[in-house]
């Protein structure tokens, strides 16, 4: 029995591994991976496309993580982020982009510098403070900077065993436990909205002509309200973050499925896009698995 | 493919990189421009003179509409739609409808000529104001803008909705009097007709979304007008139709009750719920006029009468002095110190003496219980191991200065935190010093042990984190006072309160500071967890239901002094008492009291609920027994 057998309980499916795109690289050989080294240990997994009917992608990812080992350690810390553009001329893709590069820049530079200071620096502020603060300075840039642009911003910040999530727009965060698999972030959708009001079934908002219709989004006005809440990390568990590209077209249970099914999470990400382009790649593609260890 | 709903300023930035005419350019030999005076939407709008009145300079304002669409059926029908205003236009006559002068096409533009109103939107004056608008003013525009809407309404041959009522489409001239501007998407009302969805994103009523626009969503966009005009909040940036989440008097108390109650109405979701006509708005608006004489009478405040016990005491038993500390309950027997020295042991059913213990000191603490052994920590500096059945003395524990902190049993050791700037940890059996551990400032603050972790505040502002073997795993000391307050762990993370007038929320693992909650005085009070929330007391008066995992309030039930105590949770009431000397039963889920129980002094401890009923001391010298 191999270790996520064991550790999952479940066989793992027996993937294709071919490039979600359709070209070939060379793929991850699970018999180089020494899995009982890795148990202990935070596993990410990144991956996207630009899907079957789009000429371009609009979407960006951010994937940075840091983890040691030993007495008084530093403790984990990892940062993920999904953008996913809007706008004509480009400006959706420079607004991503744009905006991934400025959280990155603002979320590495205060909280990883305290991580490695045992003391503590006088002045910090709250974590969601500064989660919330690089969000708005991101929208900021695009606001100055890509008239006319914008993009959705998902942002995860992992410190320990905690993760604060800063969210605008309808890209996703998941937790999938054992127990359970949830979206953890709120769509800034209209549709969602009049679902959240009662006035549509989950269903009816899945066919709804202006489900892509953001009420909320980077870019959109000099004033942003970040939505900052902070979850326990999901031991032996995932955070998934995607673009809806992926949610929107692959249901929940089978990204459950692909998540606990494949070998890494590389390789359930991968097969995450290939599902989404198999159920027709409507739109750009993005996904971040992350696989946190029991302890 | 994905959009925003879209900001203005973001299409004007576009607008202004097309073609935009020259000031000193003439139009049809008549309207010489004179300065761009507006962009919005797929137009802008310029001053010009009319050349035709050459001995008098007779301003008009010149819509001009730049057709981009390449593709020639949306070229003619976006045509088609200004041709549509005009006509619309033109066959309206009102104060407050300007005025239509002509309608020309030229080249891929089409014009329109109209009165030349010199004053400003009300967007406008919304981001000139650095205070809230007055609500006499607010209501004076709201009355004329009833009078337009319902002119509208009843235009005929068949009524008009105006559909995209916003501060920016209000104008207030030089005789502050509104003018409605920009009928780009007015429609002639023809019942159970859909059309496409059209109107701004936060003012738009629901219905709209489905494509319906009948008189009612035009009191619904008004409404939401009003609500931005006095709270200052653009609903553009949030939720859409989630004005009831920010009621107008929360943000600006300034404004009347009657008046808010009017907005709400008109905001209601159901088009059935509103005002059915602009008129019936109108005559509930003049009725807020005269109701708050619009000369703004100061609002008596809500005399708050004499407060009655709404609930069954079943017992009260009367000790030497205040009781100040919190009562324990085990096996049907309530524990609780006193400042008359004493610990007592009182039947919970009856509350019949037990027994009494007499230390030196006041107890200001909870006793802890192992059923075997009560412990008990006293002012005196000493913590006592009594028998639980006869109160017996079993040992001493002699700490170097008051004990203010509550004995936590873990491990067959008790864990107590005193003046002298020490924990103690001592061994439950035989009363001897495990460890100690010295830190900056006394321990008042009762430690928590999960895991082989000791959680606790202390007087200085640090906060604690050690292990069992009394090494430290972290310190915070980013608080800027002391932290009395017991902690709590809840999902990995610590929630605690500071005299530095903030709730803290750390990640427990490292210490990192994940967000703070910011009341109105001090807290010592000792948060609980319920269903996703953090409950806890203030000096402030307050009593605070705040969201764990964001750090936002959901509720707040005000008292009428401090709340030192902290609260308790049994089912779905929240139990808190207040130095005002009530004990409170507020439904934990929306904050609203069900029962106020008065005693004679106030009530500083915390109460423990056990067999639906709730104990608690007070300083009037007596335990109480309630209900629950």
């Amino acid at each position: 029995m191999t270790f996520l057998q064991r550790l999952f309980g479940k066989a793992p499916t027996d993937l294709e591994q071919s490039d979600p795109n359709g070209i070939e690289t060379a793929p991850l050989d699970p018999k180089t991976i020494d899995w009982a080294a890795l148990s202990n240990h935070t596993l990410v997994g990144t991956s996207q496309s630009t899907g079957v009917e789009r000429a371009h992608n609009e979407d960006a990812l951010f994937s940075m993580i840091g983890s040691s080992s030993g007495e008084n350690s530093v403790p984990n810390f990892g940062l993920f982020v999904v953008a996913d553009g809007m706008g004509g001329h480009r400006s959706g893709e420079v607004a991503s982009a744009l905006s991934v590069r400025s959280v990155a820049h603002r979320l590495s530079a205060d909280p990883l510098l305290q991580l490695f200071d045992l003391n503590g620096s006088a002045e910090s502020l709250p974590v969601q403070d500064l989660v919330r603060r690089a969000l708005q300075d991101a929208n900021k840039s695009v606001v100055s900077k890509v008239p006319g642009g914008g993009t959705t911003l998902t942002v995860v910040l992992v410190l320990g065993n905690q993760m604060t999530i800063g969210h605008v727009g309808d890209s996703r965060a998941y937790v999938l436990t054992q127990h359970e698999t949830k979206v953890v972030t709120r769509d800034h959708s209209l549709v969602n909205r009049l679902v959240e009001l009662g006035q549509l079934t989950e269903a009816e908002a899945a066919v709804h002509p202006q489900r892509n219709v953001l009420y909320k989004a980077v870019g959109q006005g000099s004033n942003l309200e970040v939505d900052v809440e902070t979850f326990p990390v999901p031991k032996n568990g995932f955070l998934l973050i995607c673009s809806d590209g992926l949610w929107g077209v692959v249901p929940d249970k089978e990204i459950e499925r692909i998540a606990w099914g494949a070998e890494h999470p590389q390789a359930a990400c991968d097969e995450l896009i290939r599902a989404a382009n198999a159920a027709g790649g409507p739109d750009n593609i993005t996904a971040v698995l992350v696989y946190f260890p029991p302890t | 493919m994905k959009r925003i709903t879209k900001a203005l300023d973001d299409i004007t930035t576009e607008t202004s990189q097309l073609g935009q005419l020259e000031p000193g350019v003439t139009l049809q030999d008549r309207y010489l421009v004179l300065a761009l005076h507006g962009a919005g939407g797929m137009s802008s709008v310029y001053r010009a003179r009319d050349l035709h009145f050459p001995n008098v300079t007779k301003t008009v304002a010149v819509k001009e509409m730049i057709n981009m669409a390449t593709d020639p059926s949306m070229h003619e029908m976006i045509i088609r739609n200004f041709e549509r205003e005009a006509d619309l236009l033109a066959t309206l006559s009102h104060p407050a409808i300007p005025r239509i002068y002509d309608y020309f096409t030229h080249e891929s533009s089409s014009y329109l000529v109209m009165e030349f109103i010199d004053g400003k939107d009300l967007e406008a004056v919304l981001q000139e104001s650095e205070d809230f608008l007055p609500e006499d003013q607010v209501v004076k525009w709201a009355i004329e803008l009833c009078d337009v809407l319902d002119y509208l309404h009843h235009h005929k041959p068949q009524p008009v909705i105006f559909r995209d009522v916003k501060p920016s489409n209000i104008m207030v001239d030089g005789y502050d009097s509104i003018r409605l501007i920009d009928f780009g998407i007015a429609r002639i009302f023809q019942p159970g007709q859909k059309g496409t969805m059209i109107g701004t994103d936060g003012y738009a009523p629901p219905e709209q979304y489905r494509g319906e626009a009948s008189p009612p969503g035009d009191m619904y966009a008004l409404g939401a007008t009003l609500h931005h005009l006095l709270t200052s909040r653009d609903p553009r940036a949030e939720p859409p139709f989630s004005f009831s989440e920010r009621p107008i008097r929360d943000i600006n108390e300034n404004v009347s009750p009657e008046l808010e109650a009017t907005i709400n109405a008109a905001l209601s979701y159901d088009p059935a719920d509103r005002f059915p006509t602009a008129e019936a708005m109108r005559t509930s608006l003049m009725a807020v006029a005269k109701e708050t004489g619009i000369l703004v009478s100061p609002r008596t405040a809500a005399s708050a009468g004499q407060p009655r016990n709404e609930v069954q005491e079943v017992w009260s038993f009367e000790c030497e002095d205040e009781v100040r500390g919190s009562p324990l309950v085990v096996d049907g027997v309530v524990y609780v110190g006193c400042y008359d020295n004493n610990i007592y042991a009182l039947d919970a059913k009856t509350g019949d003496f037990i027994w009494k213990f007499a230390t030196e000191g006041g107890i200001a603490s909870r006793p802890a219980s192992d059923g075997e052994l009560v412990f008990v920590a006293s002012e005196d500096t000493r913590m006592y191991a009594l028998s639980a059945d006869k109160g017996t003395l079993a040992w001493t524990y002699y700490a170097g200065g008051p004990i203010r902190s509550s004995p936590v049993v873990s491990e067959g050791h008790i864990f107590v935190g005193a003046d002298d700037a020490r924990l103690h940890v001592v061994n439950m059996f035989n009363g001897s010093a495990a460890w100690k551990q010295e830190v900056a400032g006394p321990i008042r603050s009762t430690p928590l042990i999960v895991d082989e972790r000791v959680y606790f505040g202390c007087e200085s502002s640090d906060f604690y984190c050690y292990d069992f073997r009394g090494e430290l795993k972290w310190r915070f000391g980013k608080a800027r006072r002391g932290i009395t307050s017991t902690p709590i762990l809840i999902e990995g993370m610590l929630y605690f309160g500071s005299m530095d007038w903030s709730l803290y929320a750390l990640e427990a693992e490292a210490g990192w500071q994940i967000w703070k909650f910011r009341m109105g005085r001090p807290t010592i009070s000792s948060p609980v967890f319920s269903e996703g929330r953090i409950y806890t007391g203030c000096a402030d008066g307050r009593i605070y239901a705040i969201d764990s995992k964001g750090g936002r309030e959901i509720w707040h039930f005000q008292t009428e002094h401090q709340v030192t105590g902290s609260p308790t949770i049994f089912e779905d009431s929240l139990f808190c008492g207040s130095v005002d000397g009530s004990m409170y039963c507020l439904d934990m889920r929306s904050g609203r009291k069900r029962w106020q129980f008065q005693t004679g002094g106030p009530l500083t401890g915390t109460p423990t609920v056990s067999d639906n009923r709730i104990y608690f001391g007070s300083n009037d010298h007596r335990v109480y027994a309630l209900l629950t």
